[in-house]
């Protein structure tokens, strides 16, 4: 069966390393939060300003000077700092921050990146996501497998403008987990009871299909 | 000291017209200058370019000028949450120049620290890069951006003094330390300001050279823009 968006957050957080400095996009990556490992040491990075998020607060708690990215009321951890956007950017920019995880509307086969605007329809900006896909080393990104009406957001080439070029490492979807190189998705495990046939059926880009595929672990 | 306290908004506001240049602090609602904004608003200054990261919700924040129709052109990260914004820049009445988020707060920091450009690897092979001079380094492309230009700087900190120190709280600092000094003049609205000496030089977040002007502000909203709690 098909991940839903929790068990996408889920296998994600499996990819994070103890001791790392992680930015999570808006959406599902906000969720990876709720399922790293808790013997770990992690540190989120939020671009507006704050390393070391915490939590949601409690109700009663929300302070409107403490928020994430995504303008959502947050807490901090002990050990967090406060900073501006330039220094937050440095952190970015500067290889600092060890994992980006962000959600997209098509991803390319060659690792390019569409997830800022669809021209004439939606045009929101792009935030901090052309900063982060150009700098980081390691970018994982979280969707669905097919957009809103079943098409392929795997591609050979995006269609819509691009936030970033040759940039993804993985891809996480509610099918399957990829890597992308030598301009090839190359799957490397299945959402349980999803078929290969499944996953290549709904993927427009280069497959590589290598022996047995695993089923996702979730524990 | 130099003094740099003004009476109040409207003393603080003043030389501010029509078809100038705005930079703005804050990252969605938090850390906005509410109270200038309110006074920008009260007077009618009209075809303003305004440089802040977002752009208010429909009632609060930026989109209050621009209900008031006040804004000729934005320039921001992420415009969402506003939608007679997007009227406005669909139907081509607001003209809106998206840059990378990074980006805005560095051509904001180059003002302030005096460099005219710099290079950056956010948005090469997009088309934020197009028209743009490119460069490779150590085999990696670059883009390069230019400091921005600007007549006032409007920024809102936590506290502040006469000499025009400025500290800031939690995420509300976002955007505001890199506009002071950025702009011909910068104005800082303070929801506390303190007798001078009391800050602790170690604690300044701003250093008073940076800022022309500072008041205390009056009756923050502070509004939360997606309040969201632990259950």
């Amino acid at each position: 069966m098909a991940l839903n968006k929790n068990g996408i957050a889920q296998r994600i957080a499996q990819e994070v390393q103890d001791g790392s400095y992680v930015n999570l996009g808006i959406g599902i990556p906000t969720m990876v939060a709720n399922y790293v490992r808790t013997d770990i040491e992690v540190e989120f990075q939020s671009e507006n300003g704050v390393l070391g998020m915490g939590p949601f607060p409690f109700e009663g708690e929300e302070d409107a000077d403490i928020i994430n990215a995504g303008k959502q009321t947050i807490t901090t951890l002990p050990g967090a700092s406060f900073f501006d956007s330039s220094l937050s950017f440095a952190m970015i920019r500067g290889k600092h921050v060890d994992l980006t995880i962000l959600g997209a509307m098509e991803v390319a086969e060659n690792g390019d990146i569409a997830n800022w605007k669809i021209p004439g329809k939606m045009v929101k900006g792009m935030g901090g996501a052309m900063d982060l896909v150009a700098s980081a080393e390691n970018i994982i990104v979280a969707m669905m497998h097919t957009n809103k009406l079943g098409e392929p957001k795997l591609l050979k080439q995006c269609s819509l403008p691009l936030t970033g070029v040759g940039c993804v490492k993985k891809v996480v979807t509610n099918l399957a987990v990829l890597e992308v190189k030598n301009n090839q998705f190359h799957l490397l495990e299945r959402a349980p009871g999803v078929s290969v046939e499944e996953i290549q059926k709904v993927t427009a880009g280069t497959l590589i299909v290598n022996g047995e595929i695993p089923e996702m672990i979730l524990s | 000291m130099i003094n740099k306290k003004v009476k109040n908004v409207e003393e603080a506001l003043q030389g501010v017209q029509s078809n100038m240049t705005f930079m703005l602090g804050g990252f969605g609602l938090c850390g906005i200058p509410e109270n200038t904004i309110t006074e920008l608003v009260k007077r009618d200054v009209r075809d303003v370019t305004c440089i802040s990261n977002n752009a208010g919700v429909d009632d609060f924040g930026l989109g209050l000028l621009l209900q008031n129709k006040q804004i000729k052109k934005m320039i921001s990260s992420y415009v969402g949450e506003n939608d007679e914004f997007e009227r406005q820049m669909l139907s081509g009445e607001l003209e809106v120049e998206l840059t990378p988020q990074g980006t805005l707060a560095e051509k904001c920091r180059a003002a302030q620290a005096g460099f005219p450009a710099f290079y950056t690897p956010a948005g090469y092979g997009t088309e934020v890069a197009e028209g743009k001079e490119t460069r490779e380094f150590d085999g990696k492309m670059y883009v390069l951006e230019t400091a921005f230009k600007a007549d006032f700087a409007f920024v809102k900190a936590w506290k502040g003094d006469a000499a025009g120190n400025l500290v800031f709280k939690g995420t509300a600092r976002n955007f505001n330390p890199n506009m002071c000094g950025a702009a011909k003049i910068t104005i800082a609205e303070v929801e506390e300001l303190v007798p001078v000496g009391t800050l602790d030089p170690n604690d300044v977040h701003i250093p008073g050279i940076f800022v022309q002007r500072i008041f205390q502000a009056e009756n923050y909203e502070k509004r939360i823009e997606q309040r969201t709690v632990r259950k």
